[in-house]
């Protein structure tokens, strides 16, 4: 166990590290002098590009510049947005909220709505499998720009039942839920039915069947738990598609939120804010996947005993 | 495609192929006519305008109806494949070289490159992919080429994976041993021996990630960040519809039906082409 959370940290620092060289690298591979890069297209005064060269160390040599970069980072600091006149960290901070609670409701969202479904409809009857199927074929395939615009376009403008731009509380966030959420209910579903057709084959269950459980109760107090722990491996993947989705959902529901802000930045060549985003988003994951290790805990008590 | 399927299958017992992955691979017959001669399907050319008849809807004369400036909308979608497909081809092709040369480096090229290489994929498998892709394109700009190179980065990884894990397996095999036994060169051996093998899973994992990396190429597209307009591309002629959508629904509409049976006919053929690999059963 102790060897596993030391490889667990080990490859999180990894991950973290990875982030901050991707963008440096970007940086430096970015045309044109870094300094007019990091300045993007605002204007500046001299004082406050002499400034910029002497926090970044760009007139040392590149191994410098890369140590000041990864010092900076280590304490915290993200750099500063010429263009929005303030600092990433607080830039994104101000935005991370909304994305935060976007992309927590979808994964609530995505578990309970596939573990319904993968429980109510594994091993039944062929319809039933292959409506729930085609349905999880198409959500994959669907894109979540397009999905987000018609829910916006039948919800919003013709029904009026949900708020077309912003709003408060759940009735704002609602429609983008059910935009970012799709592909991965659909494709936790379809795993995690897969995993409990498998597990209904084992003995076990039979066992449990011969002493009168009925079928959901074995359904649920004894193959769910097993057709968890695959997708737990999922979520920390799933995470990462769901920062990715964010990013259309949030301008079409006109939705606060790191994927506007990074929109915002990828058009206006605001280079410091994108590598704050990638760094912030590398923590995310590292986070997620630090919660996860400790839900396999929850789900498989036999690995509360390694600990 | 249909020699793959016979190379894969052979010798195994067979998948019959369901009506839908007929259907499937009707659909993509078309779609890769409307690419490569895009004036056989449709009338006319994506960019003739005609302003009296603007933001009409579906009729004869104009299946699909017309956008804001009066062009055919199904005239667009036709003439939009080409790019739509190439995106996704093109940044599927060059993830397959890009993660099949790392995949054998880290297999063959001893212990110290193997576990620099795993490293570095693990890291890039972990940043958030689109994330990635809008770093790329923020350093180099918007525009078709970059929007594969951004895709390619991203997926790259996990065909290196899977290359990797396919050569470790397949180096230890009767036939590699013999190969090298018969004192062939190691060049020789792995392009001849090792990586036809590799290949199999890696075509059935491109196949299916096709339409993922279409999908993500049309996002970035919708978001302004692909080919400019007025090239007729789906996500970007999706965008463009967006606007008029409580008046003329069929102008974004369309673009979206065309990218979802795409990609979901992809995903079928794929997925056809898994089960063959995997000797027909499932």
């Amino acid at each position: 166990m102790t060897r596993r959370v030391l490889t667990r940290l080990g490859t999180s620092l990894l991950v973290l590290w990875g982030a901050v060289t991707v963008s440096f690298t970007a940086l430096h591979l970015t045309p044109g002098n870094v300094a007019d890069v990091l300045i993007g297209s605002s204007i500046v005064t001299p004082e406050v590009r002499a400034q910029i060269i002497a926090d970044y160390g760009l007139d040392r040599p590149l191994p410098v510049q890369y140590a000041t970069y990864l010092g900076r980072v280590l304490r915290g600091d993200l750099g500063q947005s010429y263009q929005l006149h303030e600092s990433v960290a607080s830039a994104i901070g101000a935005q991370l909220g909304a994305s935060v609670q976007l992309t927590a409701s979808a994964l609530v969202f995505a578990v309970v709505v596939s573990t319904t479904l993968a429980v109510l409809t594994a091993r039944r009857a062929r319809w039933i499998r292959g409506l729930s199927s085609g349905l999880e074929l198409v959500g994959v395939s669907i894109p979540t720009f397009w999905t987000a615009i018609l829910l916006l376009t039948v919800f919003s403008f013709q029904l009026g039942w949900f708020p077309a731009a912003g709003g408060d509380g759940f009735s704002g966030l609602f429609l983008p839920m059910i935009a970012v959420a799709i592909p991965i209910t659909t494709m936790l579903t379809q795993m995690m039915r897969e995993n409990l057709e498998l597990i209904l084959d084992e003995p076990f269950v039979l066992t449990a069947r011969s002493r009168g459980m009925s079928d959901l109760g074995v359904r649920l107090k004894h193959a769910l738990r097993h057709a968890l722990v695959p997708a737990i491996t999922l979520l920390g993947w799933v995470v990462g598609l769901l920062l990715g989705g964010m990013v259309a959902v949030e301008q079409i529901f006109s939705r606060q939120g790191i994927g506007q802000l990074t929109l915002a930045a990828v058009t206006g060549k605001d280079l410091p804010v994108v590598m704050g985003v990638v760094l912030i988003t590398a923590v995310l994951y590292v986070v997620v996947n630090i919660l996860i290790d400790l839900l396999y805990l929850v789900v498989d008590p036999r690995l509360r005993g390694a600990a | 495609m249909s020699t793959a399927v016979i190379t894969i299958g052979a010798g195994r017992p067979r998948a019959v192929p369901r009506p839908g992955v007929w259907a499937a691979a009707l659909f993509l017959t078309v779609v890769t006519v409307a690419a490569i001669a895009p004036g056989v399907v449709a009338p006319g050319t994506p960019d003739a305008a005609d302003a009296l008849a603007a933001l009409r809807g579906p009729s004869p004369a104009h299946l699909l109806g017309t956008d804001a400036n009066g062009r055919d909308v199904f005239t667009r979608i036709v003439f939009g494949a080409a790019p739509s497909l190439l995106a996704g081809l093109g940044a599927t092709a060059l993830a397959v070289a890009a993660g099949t040369a790392l995949g054998l480096l880290a297999a063959l090229g001893g212990r110290v490159l193997d576990e620099v290489v795993m490293r570095l994929v693990e890291v890039l498998l972990a940043l958030p992919t689109l994330l990635l892709a809008l770093l790329v394109i923020t350093v180099a700009g918007p525009g078709t080429l970059n929007v594969i190179f951004a895709i390619a980065l991203y997926t790259a990884p996990s065909y290196a994976r899977l290359v990797r894990a396919q050569t470790m397996v397949i180096r230890h095999a009767g036939y590699v041993e013999a190969a090298t036994s018969l004192g062939l060169t190691r060049r020789r051996i792995i392009l001849r021996h090792v990586l036809p093998n590799a290949f199999a899973p890696l075509l059935v994992l491109a196949t299916i990630e096709v339409g993922t990396a279409l999908v993500a190429a049309a996002s970035l597209s919708y978001l302004g960040l692909g080919p400019q307009p007025p090239a007729p591309e789906w996500g970007a002629m999706l965008s463009a519809g967006r606007d008029y959508f409580s008046v003329a629904w069929w102008i974004a509409i369309f673009p979206g039906v065309a990218i979802t049976l795409t990609v979901l006919s992809i995903t079928v053929v794929g997925r056809h082409l898994r089960r063959l690999a995997e000797g027909g059963t499932s």
